[in-house]
């Protein structure tokens, strides 16, 4: 039985589930209801999904708005709908867009959860008398001695902690994820058990408002005058070829860079100001210093020596990627340095570059640059 | 917990015992009412008798009465025979005109939720003499009673025919069609406390028209398809009960009563269209500052079923077009429900809801002054 830890009688806490209408939310919410919770379903509604997919008459609903609301009343709990258009398109399209016109490979699913499920969405919680939010993500919140704390999921292999980074500790106080706690095969049989119906099958999509994968299509609806060609310029300063705008472009990326021949080479950086995209080896991939912008520290207060010297920890660069030993320096205005104990390869401008302690998260930061730093010899 | 409160009349009323005993009863039939032997005719007198009934409501003739599957067919089976172009709308118009004439002439309405009569003057005497002009007797969303006879006036001034939906008025104020001088008129039954899934389109003798749904020859060839037997017999039931207009008188001082405990109890509400005629039952309120669909689910979440704008099919609350036609403040318009009473609504129905909406009203102001605090 889930227990979230709360003071009040469970009949008397309200719990508001974030009900994507995947499997994953939907047994969350099965699960606090099943353990006596006052729970309440809410569905953001991102975008309309018919001008999305660029189907004209379509309803303005999307399938998963109504496979949660299915849902909801098969566990038997109240389910709502919230507009969310307005502030998705600003906040997360918008953002997505303008990140890879200026040449960074963005992660529209932070934004979302920074700004919608755990800004506006926690706001409308509180407004409607609710104690807490929970969510279908796999991580875990863990009360420690000086608040709550962001741990990975249980099950690693299904770990979102990445996409969580940027969660402030208020954020974190008001949120839970029952799944956190769970292995795969866990979570499976709960949803049976609760007669959780399974979701119908998706097209596999990495972001929900991009149909087919197509990214390109979308941002030249959102900047229709921002594709602008440009050459292909290797380190040497060798013009290779031509481009039909940067943002189809990522660094470390290999393939479809339309040059035949020679050695493999790789998207070294993107210029936008130049409109430039500079390729290279595999080794000019390597990076040893990471700069960060608007860092969300997770950790414990630091101390001043810490301030200074740095934090040792492991980071993760990209959500696909392994972890690698780093010390993270931690500069006021909210930047920081990390400096990485071996280099990594293709470490793109516009990624979550998140630290690790263990289990814990203390936090991570948005990529801004990466440098190559000789080694000494 | 309690069983929930039902104040969203204007969406619905629940259904009336009279309307379900006729309901249950005219099930029992068997026949199609377009057969010759005895069973169809069973089922024949039903839908003739309820013609009568319906007919009475707005003192047409019984021929009159076209019965549809809603209101929703019945506007758009009134547009129908329009010429494109030549249509004038009231802005405030049910989606179900709007959507159906897209093309048609906006007429604005004035601050007070009342079509701008002038305007329609305007329009009317333009280069371009319009065809029909369609314009609501009461309001959904605010309860203003639109005034239909000077725009029927108008219209038949022009030699323009004039649609009116007729369905939040209908047991709501007296309407006589005749007099009036209105050519057709909407229906929908499960506002009056009938079943959902039929209304009528009356529509007086002469009127240019054209079906919309073609097939066999019931209705007199102007609306196909076997007649919904047991829901007519539950309108008509509706009907004779809506005919007397008794509810109103009862309605008015509950309404009155909610208004002034909801502004005493919380003095930021605002009452839209407060000064403006309007029907009985209709409360539209507005806590500036905080987000309708927001008022909405904390309201039901207490236990009171009301409504906000327009709701799409995913559940999601659009800004009013209604409350902006009216050039009502924007973030008033945001903050805006209606709550709709009807003949179920008691006393403690009202003070009920007036307790809850403190509740939640208390709430969502603390927050949003907080807000506002953290702005300045």
């Amino acid at each position: 039985m889930i227990d979230l830890g709360l003071k009040k009688p469970r009949g008397r806490t309200r719990v508001v589930v974030a009900m994507s209408g995947g499997v994953d939310s939907a047994t969350s919410a099965a699960l606090l209801k099943e353990a006596g919770y006052d729970v309440v379903g809410i569905t953001l509604q991102l975008y309309d999904h018919g001008q999305a997919m660029r189907r004209p008459g379509s309803c303005c609903a999307a399938d998963d708005i109504l496979d949660a609301r299915a849902i909801a009343d098969q566990i038997g709990i109240p389910h709502y709908v919230l507009d969310a258009e307005e502030r998705f398109r600003a906040e997360v399209m918008e953002s997505f867009a303008d990140s890879y016109l200026a040449g960074e490979t963005p992660i529209p699913c932070v934004l979302c959860n920074q700004h919608l499920k755990f800004g506006d969405l926690l706001a409308t919680a509180r407004d409607l008398g609710a104690d807490a939010v929970a969510t279908g993500h796999y991580a875990l919140r863990v009360d420690g001695t000086r608040g709550p704390e962001l741990h990975c999921a249980r099950d690693r292999n299904r770990d979102q902690s990445y996409f969580l980074f940027a969660t402030t500790r208020a954020q974190l106080a008001r949120l839970h994820f029952p799944l956190g706690g769970l292995s795969k095969a866990e979570t499976r049989a709960h949803a049976a058990r609760l007669s959780v119906p399974v979701a119908r099958k998706r097209a596999s999509q990495d972001i929900c408002f991009v149909p087919e994968g197509d990214y390109g299509a979308v941002i030249a609806r959102l900047r229709p005058d921002a594709a602008q060609a440009g050459e292909i310029v290797h380190l040497d300063g060798r013009v290779l070829g031509r481009h039909a705008g940067i943002h189809h472009y990522t660094v470390g990326q290999r393939k479809g860079l339309g040059i035949a021949g020679g050695e493999p080479l790789y998207v070294v950086r993107l210029q936008p100001a130049e409109r430039r995209i500079v390729v290279g080896p595999r080794e000019a991939l390597a990076c040893s210093v990471v700069s960060l912008r608007a860092v969300n520290w997770l950790g414990d207060p630091l101390t001043d020596a810490e301030r200074a010297a740095g934090i040792a920890v492991q980071v993760r660069l990209r959500s696909t990627q392994g972890l690698a030993d780093a010390r993270v320096v931690l500069a006021a205005d909210g930047s920081a340095r990390v400096h990485l104990q071996l280099a990594q390869h293709a470490v793109a401008p516009g990624q979550a570059c998140v630290f690790y302690l263990g289990e814990r998260v203390l936090g991570g930061g948005w990529i801004s640059g990466a440098e190559a730093v000789p080694t000494a010899p | 917990m309690q069983a929930p409160t039902y104040l969203d009349y204007n969406a619905g009323a629940p259904l009336k015992p009279a309307a379900r005993a006729a309901m249950v009863e005219a099930l029992a039939i068997a026949g199609n009412p377009s057969s010759v032997h005895a069973f169809g005719r069973a089922a024949r007198r039903i839908i003739e008798a309820a013609r009568g009934d319906v007919a009475r409501l707005l003192n047409a003739p019984p021929s009159a009465v076209i019965f549809t599957s809603g209101a929703t067919e019945a506007n758009n089976a009134a547009l129908n025979a329009a010429a494109p172009g030549r249509v004038l709308v009231s802005a405030i118009e049910h989606p179900s005109i709007l959507a159906a004439v897209p093309q048609a002439q906006r007429l604005p309405v004035l601050p007070c939720g009342v079509v701008d009569l002038a305007a329609l003057e305007d329009a009317l005497a333009g280069p371009e003499p319009a065809e029909l002009v369609a314009v609501m007797a009461v309001n959904n969303e605010t309860g203003v009673i639109q005034p239909i006879e000077a725009v029927a006036a108008l219209a038949r001034r022009f030699g323009a025919r004039l649609h009116v939906d007729a369905v939040q008025a209908a047991g709501r104020i007296a309407i006589d069609m005749q007099c009036l001088g209105v050519a057709s008129m909407s229906l929908s039954a499960h506002k009056l406390g009938g079943p959902q899934g039929v209304g009528a389109l009356v529509i007086l003798d002469g009127t240019r028209f054209r079906p919309l749904i073609k097939g066999g020859g019931q209705e007199r060839s102007r609306r196909a398809g076997t007649e919904n037997v047991a829901a007519i017999a539950g309108f008509a039931a509706a009907a004779r009960e809506a005919t007397g207009l008794e509810e109103p008188a009862l309605l008015a001082p509950l309404r009155d009563h909610l208004e002034s405990l909801v502004t005493a109890l919380v003095p930021e509400t605002v009452v839209i269209a407060a000064a403006s005629p309007r029907v009985a039952n209709t409360a539209c309120l507005s806590l500036p500052g905080v987000r309708a669909e927001t008022l909405v689910i904390a309201l039901d979440l207490e236990g009171y079923a009301v409504s906000a704008g327009a709701a799409c099919s995913s559940g999601k609350v659009k800004v009013s077009d209604v409350l902006q036609a009216m050039a009502v403040e924007p973030e008033v318009a945001a903050g805006t429900v209606r709550v709709s009473l009807g003949w179920a609504t008691d006393g403690a129905a009202v003070e009920g809801f007036a307790n809850a909406w403190a509740r939640v009203a208390e709430r969502l102001l603390a927050r949003g002054s907080r807000a506002r605090m953290v702005r300045a």
